[in-house]
């Protein structure tokens, strides 16, 4: 008894961390065989060393950038004091650091705006695919235009979004610039489909045995949707929102390639422009970090799904 | 005022009180200009991956923005139409930006937002590089000079290469940044000069792809993207800034065949454009910027180009040029590699300050926009003196002269470090170029224009 339990175990743990241990290892050593085997006009292609090595340079180059801010501030201290006793009468202003975004920074300005575009995707998209799942109707006339639309990449919408945001966004708000509004529009308009589509499909799916208790009990239209359609379709809806957020992700990069927001996607694109012999390595580093964060959104997507769905027995991968 | 003044009751002693008072106003004036505050202190300029964005890197890595009270943002941009767009949308607030990029929005070749400048940022420092095929096709034509190609090589070199792709019916296609740009008018000046038709611009047809009666196909390509493009046979040569033409020197990929002084010395090539209403906004802000940028480029020029080792280091790093060191010390420190081992030393490559100061000229005003009607940027013939207004227009002397008088005048720089200042007409002395020996006088852009056997003429 004892004894199968154990191996039970043991079976457990080569099955969840052997595997992927073994997966890993061939990966990485497949990846250092072929990379040096790639000559580029920028150096041999990046193995697996070479991208561990440029991670440290790009932390190493944070914390100088931290040093530089301390720096700054104590130069604007000093400025600050003179300034105090030349002209006593002019207000002394406390400036923040202008350095350039170092590689967390990016990140962070990547997830803001990837859940910007999300949050307004999902604010729109939810409730038009129950409107559409709840009447065929509207599934008709609606049905061309979303088919239409799905299949746009983000970088056909872009250059529309940068003139239609340069020309209405007139009032900048701080901490919103255009290209931000621009980035986040982008990934709004390319992860919009797959929520509608999964939402309507939840919706339209809904047992009609549920439906005909809500007309038993008579709830009215506000209340038959919270209680009834909403709660049986948030599984369709939660695989909707999953496919809209690894979109988002990816068409995000995109997106900040091009419109010059301050993110990974711009670091990438200015690592390219830099074309020397660290770029490839830099861009790799960027590249892996790219795919922990999809994988990290995707997971932490799954876990809202199991906290929100009512069918907790239900296996999700 | 009148009353006290009037004739009965001035004295000697009023007279001197008025002189006194006066010299008084006057220092009180000059005090309150040199220390005006900045309007607007936070400001974010734009920049294209080349060497010659130096002067904005180390007028913030000197401290020379933070000098004048300003907190500067540099952002690398992705192409020159991003950067150009984002400063007329006013996302950026000024920029590194082509010569020729104010004078498109003054003649209304380039966009409906008057932009201008108060500062060039680098004159010369553009090459044209032809990929190894070319170059191999060229070279038997080419002149020596001992065992080495004689300078400067002409375009006429091109003509068994345009033959032999006419026969395998391939166009011959050549990169270049920026329409009203340039490394576009370079190029199609080279070409031109060696009897090859470039192709014309026809904006009054609608016609903006500038290949009307090409033989070589021009079209843009960002900086840094040229040697990819080129290595992936999309073009078979370009005319770019540095750190691109050693780029493809370095990688064993192309041969740089000519550089921008051969074509027309001392011509500037990278201005600081801003919107003209940000001047008017913020004066202040604008002259303590043009100071900074001034300190900068002087810094740039000084003990014989000493400090170029420093400012290389500097735009090495990934966010500004951030190319390899040893690409860009190439030609920031006055040598330049054609053919691989073919190092030639160009001291006046990169100039910013030595003999030119950082000014914008009418005179390059005026050579610029004799090329923009050669190629049709201009649709209709000019007088000379519309040239000259145009000039006025978009090239600011008065702004840099603001901001010159100030440093001198708080002893940050001498006199004896500007030229005189109070007799400066901003037009320079006629020049022969050296590649084709045309006289370039800028108070006769018309016979200029007409002497040229390819293009559009003047009149």
């Amino acid at each position: 008894m004892k004894q199968t339990s154990f191996m039970l175990v043991a079976d457990r743990a080569i099955r969840n961390l052997g595997l992927p241990l073994i997966g890993i290892t061939v990966f990485l050593s497949v990846w250092q065989f072929t990379s040096g085997r790639i000559d580029t006009s920028l150096g041999k292609f990046p193995g697996p060393a070479m991208v561990w090595e440029q991670a440290g340079g790009l932390l190493q180059e944070f914390r100088d950038e931290k040093i530089r801010e301390v720096d700054f501030h104590a130069r604007q201290e000093k400025r600050n004091a003179k300034l105090k006793i030349q002209r006593p009468d002019t207000a002394i202003q406390m400036r923040s650091y202008s350095g350039a975004p170092t590689f967390p920074q990016q990140i962070a300005t990547s997830l803001k705006t990837v859940f910007t575009g999300f949050t307004l995707a999902a604010v729109i998209a939810i409730p038009l695919g129950i409107v559409i799942g709840l009447s065929s109707a509207v599934y008709k006339a609606i049905n061309p235009i979303i088919q239409l639309f799905k299949p746009v990449s983000p970088l056909a919408w872009l250059p529309l979004v940068t003139i239609v945001v340069s020309s209405v966004y007139i009032n900048v708000i701080d901490g919103m610039p255009k290209s931000y509004v621009t980035s986040a529009f982008v990934v709004m308009l390319c992860c919009l489909w797959p929520t509608v589509i999964n939402t309507a499909v939840g919706v339209t799916s809904v047992s009609s045995d549920w439906v005909n208790v809500s007309k038993v009990l008579r709830l009215n239209f506000f209340r038959h949707i919270r209680y009834i359609i909403f709660p049986a379709a948030v599984p369709m809806i939660f695989t909707g929102l999953r496919l809209s957020l690894s979109t988002a992700w990816m068409v995000l990069i995109a997106a900040e390639m091009l419109s010059q927001n301050p993110g990974l996607g711009k670091f990438v694109w200015d690592e390219f422009q830099n074309g020397n012999s660290n770029s490839l390595g830099r861009i790799m580093v960027a590249v892996l970090t790219i795919g922990l964060i999809g994988y990290a959104l995707d997971r932490g997507m799954l876990f809202l799904q199991q906290h929100f769905s009512w069918d907790k027995q239900a296996l999700l991968r | 005022m009148s009353a006290v003044f009037s004739k009965r009751q001035s004295s000697p002693t009023l007279a001197i009180l008025a002189a006194a008072l006066c010299v008084c106003a006057l220092l009180v004036s000059i005090q309150a200009t040199a220390s005006d505050m900045p309007e607007k202190w936070e400001l974010k300029f734009g920049f294209i991956k080349l060497t010659d964005m130096v002067p904005l890197a180390v007028a913030y890595e000197k401290g020379f923005f933070e000098d004048e009270d300003l907190t500067v943002t540099l952002e690398a941009q992705a192409n020159w139409k991003v950067l150009f767009d984002r400063v007329s949308s006013g996302e950026l607030d000024g920029a590194h930006m082509l010569a020729p990029m104010p004078l498109g929005t003054a003649t209304g070749a380039l966009g409906s937002t008057p932009i201008i400048t108060p500062f060039t940022m680098s004159y010369n420092g553009a090459a044209i590089t032809v990929s190894n095929e070319v170059w191999a096709q060229m070279r038997p034509g080419v002149a020596l000079d001992g065992d080495k190609p004689k300078h400067p090589v002409s375009a006429a070199t091109l003509k068994p290469v345009l033959e032999s792709y006419a026969k395998s019916g391939k166009n011959l296609n050549l990169g270049m940044t920026f329409p009203v740009g340039t490394h576009n008018y370079m190029l199609r000046y080279w070409l031109a000069a060696g009897g090859i038709n470039p192709g014309l611009y026809a904006p009054e047809k609608g016609d903006s792809s500038g290949t009307v009666g090409a033989q070589a196909f021009l079209s843009v390509v960002p900086p840094p993207q040229m040697v990819p493009t080129m290595e992936a046979g999309t073009t078979a040569g370009y005319c770019v800034g540095e750190p691109w033409n050693q780029q493809a020197v370095a990688k064993g990929l192309g041969v740089p065949v000519i550089t921008s002084e051969q074509i027309w010395a001392g011509g500037s090539d990278k201005v600081f454009g801003i919107r003209e209403d940000f001047y008017t906004k913020y004066p202040n802000t604008t002259i303590r910027t043009v100071k900074a940028l001034i300190r900068a480029s002087q810094w740039l020029d000084a003990n014989n180009n000493g400090n170029r080792p420093e400012a290389v280091k500097m735009i090495s790093r990934p966010i500004y040029v951030g190319a390899d060191e040893k690409v860009i010390a190439n030609s920031m420190t006055g040598t330049f590699e054609f053919e691989k081992g073919d190092r030639r030393a160009i001291p006046e490559f990169n100039t910013f300050f030595k003999e030119v100061y950082g000014i914008p000229y009418y005179s390059d005003a005026i050579w610029w926009m004799t090329q923009m009607r050669r190629w049709g940027h201009i649709a209709a013939p000019q007088s000379d003196n519309w040239y000259m207004g145009m000039a006025k227009k978009a090239y600011r002397p008065d702004v840099y002269l603001l901001a010159a008088k100030e440093l001198i005048a708080e002893g940050t720089m001498q006199a004896s470090d500007f030229p005189d200042l109070a007799q400066e007409d901003f037009v320079q002395a006629p020049q022969a170029s050296r590649l084709d020996g045309a006289v370039f006088d800028a108070l006769k852009p018309n016979q200029f224009i007409d002497g040229f056997a390819i293009g559009l003429k003047g009149e």
